[in-house]
């Protein structure tokens, strides 16, 4: 017989080590965690700065060792982890079919399955970089992998392009490690990173950051010898007579993250065009029955805190649907994201009276905003916030008691 | 005249502080909140900063063990700390907090493990 499980959590980073064990401590017999690489942890092994648990240790960690303090608190349980084990394909009736060297190809029957398999960076072939197909450009965090996984410094003359977190903090990592960095270029007017990045990894090495920029040539023979930077317009078009050129052996892109999600699309699990995750209602399960998502595979993260947070309600919403597969029927409404709100997550909730995180981020920077939560043209709950940035997702708690009809509830946001 | 500028990193608003001094005296110029003025002259008299690397190790899944300063150091003493971490090499196993270079520099401050390594 096919070996069963109430719960197959796929990946190990912070998100699948949280909903195991919110599986495992909500009442699930029998969960397995399935992991690819050679041990768990995911992403946070190679970020290997500080700022991660504030939230949820009370403690500033590293990337590792948040880690460490997930995989003790799993060595605590009776959780199945298999380890370079990779899952190639779901099916609609929750067989889970992996593949390792020791086992060969598996598969495994589900009650339930929650995929928290992280994301992807955005690569070259995905924007346009005009110019020769060179060695020395490379995604940052790639670069990051080598460097502190492997030992290996990928060059020593570095431009960055994107200046989101992993460009800043790469900008700052190479430094200390002897590379030069010449500058950050970012295409917005603004950055896309925590100011405390901005400042202990830029402003720290005086590392230039070049906002409105954005790179018009790359040259060499077959390693990366020049890099040219052009000034944009407000609408992104290179402005004659600003180029500067570079001396540089490496670019290191920084361009953005997307959830991994070719096991749900195989599957036709609806999916969300903006944040390239699933749909989801408050219950973090997909349109498919017993199929849950979270973690950087629902929508990119930029605190681990929140992944772990609501990875564990993923787990155990996951625990509660294996033990009560008859559920009651609920009344489902759906949740948009309306003015200068780019997502809301979830995108539909059940109305009862238990708390739902809203989360999302907004379009562009913003001073003295209001955060309105409306229900069909009613506002429901207004909040006023000093400062709002796409960088930093939004988490709102609300008590779903305030959602009084069956209007569609809407997040808005406004200058004041 | 000492005059400085700089951003605030307390809350994400990211005021820019201008710091100046006159007679003995700080001043801060440019907080939205009086958070700034601590920052603005903590900055200014002592920065510190969190340091975060790696070390060799031998006979462990990974070439690198990954450390972290166990208290903030003083931020011009970053490459003397970082010139120290590169010395090291060392054999797992190694545990998560292990103190791997006590007192770096001269200072209070110890390097420790960011996470255990398993012998291989
Ligand atoms: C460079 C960088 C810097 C960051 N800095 C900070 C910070 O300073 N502070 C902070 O709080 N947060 C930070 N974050 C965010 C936070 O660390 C991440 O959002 C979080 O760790 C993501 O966890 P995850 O489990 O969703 O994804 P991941 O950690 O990516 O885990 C996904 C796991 O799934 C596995 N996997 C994928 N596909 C399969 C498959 N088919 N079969 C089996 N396994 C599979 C992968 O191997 C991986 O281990 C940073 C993120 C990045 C990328
Ligand atoms: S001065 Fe106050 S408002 Fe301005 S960034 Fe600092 S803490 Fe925030």
């Amino acid at each position: 017989m096919m070996n069963q499980y109430d719960v197959v959590v796929i990946g190990g980073g912070a998100g699948g080590m949280s909903s195991a064990l919110g599986a495992y401590q909500n009442g699930a017999k029998k969960v397995l965690l399935v992991e690819r690489d050679i041990e768990l942890g995911g992403i946070l092994q190679q970020c290997i700065h500080n700022g991660f648990g504030l939230h949820h240790y009370k403690e500033e960690l590293t990337g590792p060792a948040y880690a460490e303090r997930l995989k003790q608190e799993l060595m605590d349980t009776e959780i199945d982890i298999k380890l370079q084990t990779t899952v190639l394909k779901i099916t609609k009736d929750k067989e889970v079919h992996m593949m390792n060297e020791k086992d060969g190809y598996q598969v495994i029957q589900a009650k339930a399955i929650i995929a928290s398999n992280g994301c992807r960076e955005r690569t070259r072939h995905q924007i346009d970089i005009p110019g020769k197909r060179l060695s020395g450009i490379m995604t940052a965090g790639l670069a990051q992998r080598y460097l502190n996984i492997d030992g290996y410094l990928v060059g020593k003359k570095v431009l960055i392009l994107g200046s989101g977190d992993i460009g800043l903090i790469m900008a700052r990592r190479m430094t200390l490690e002897g590379a030069k960095v010449l500058g950050v270029a970012e295409i917005m007017p603004y950055s896309n990173g925590l100011n405390r990045n901005i400042v202990q990894c830029l402003h720290d090495y005086d590392i230039p950051l070049y906002l409105s920029h954005t790179i018009a040539k790359v040259s060499g023979n077959d390693r990366l010898e020049q890099v040219t930077l052009s000034e944009v317009d407000e609408k992104f078009q290179m402005k004659e007579g600003t180029n500067k050129t570079f001396e540089v052996d490496t670019l290191l892109l920084s361009v953005g993250l997307i959830p991994d999600n070719k096991l749900l699309t195989d599957i036709s699990v609806k999916m969300n065009p903006i944040t390239n995750g699933a749909y989801v209602n408050d219950k973090y399960q997909t349109n498919i029955e017993g199929i849950f998502a979270c973690g950087n595979s629902l929508h990119v993260h930029d605190l681990v805190d929140y992944v772990s947070e609501e990875s564990y309600e993923a787990g155990k919403n996951a625990a509660n649907y294996v033990l009560h597969q008859n559920k009651v029927k609920q009344n489902i409404i759906n949740v948009k994201s309306s003015d200068h709100i780019h997502y809301v997550i979830p995108n539909q909730i059940m109305l009862d009276n238990k708390n739902v995180a809203f989360k999302f981020r907004v379009t562009k920077p913003m001073e003295k905003a209001l955060i309105m939560i409306k229900q069909g043209n009613k506002i429901v709950i207004e909040i006023k916030k000093r400062h709002l940035l796409p960088a930093e997702m939004e988490n709102v708690k609300v008590n779903k008691k305030v959602f009084k009809y069956d209007d569609d509830i809407s997040i808005e946001v406004k200058g004041v | 005249m000492f005059k400085k500028e700089m951003t605030c990193i307390v809350c994400p608003r990211g005021c820019i502080l201008t710091v100046t001094k006159k007679d003995g005296d700080y001043q801060v110029e440019g907080n939205l909140c009086k958070r700034g003025i601590n920052y603005g002259i903590k900055e200014v008299i002592n920065p510190v900063r969190q340091v975060t690397s790696t070390v060799k190790i031998e006979d462990s899944i990974h070439p690198r063990l990954p450390v972290v300063t166990d208290k903030e150091i003083s931020k011009d003493l970053i490459f003397e700390v970082m010139d120290e971490i590169n010395k090291v090499t060392l054999k797992a196993p190694i545990h998560y907090r292990d103190i791997i270079i006590k007192n770096i520099c001269g200072t209070d401050v110890n390097i420790i493990a960011s996470r255990s390594m398993d012998h291989i």
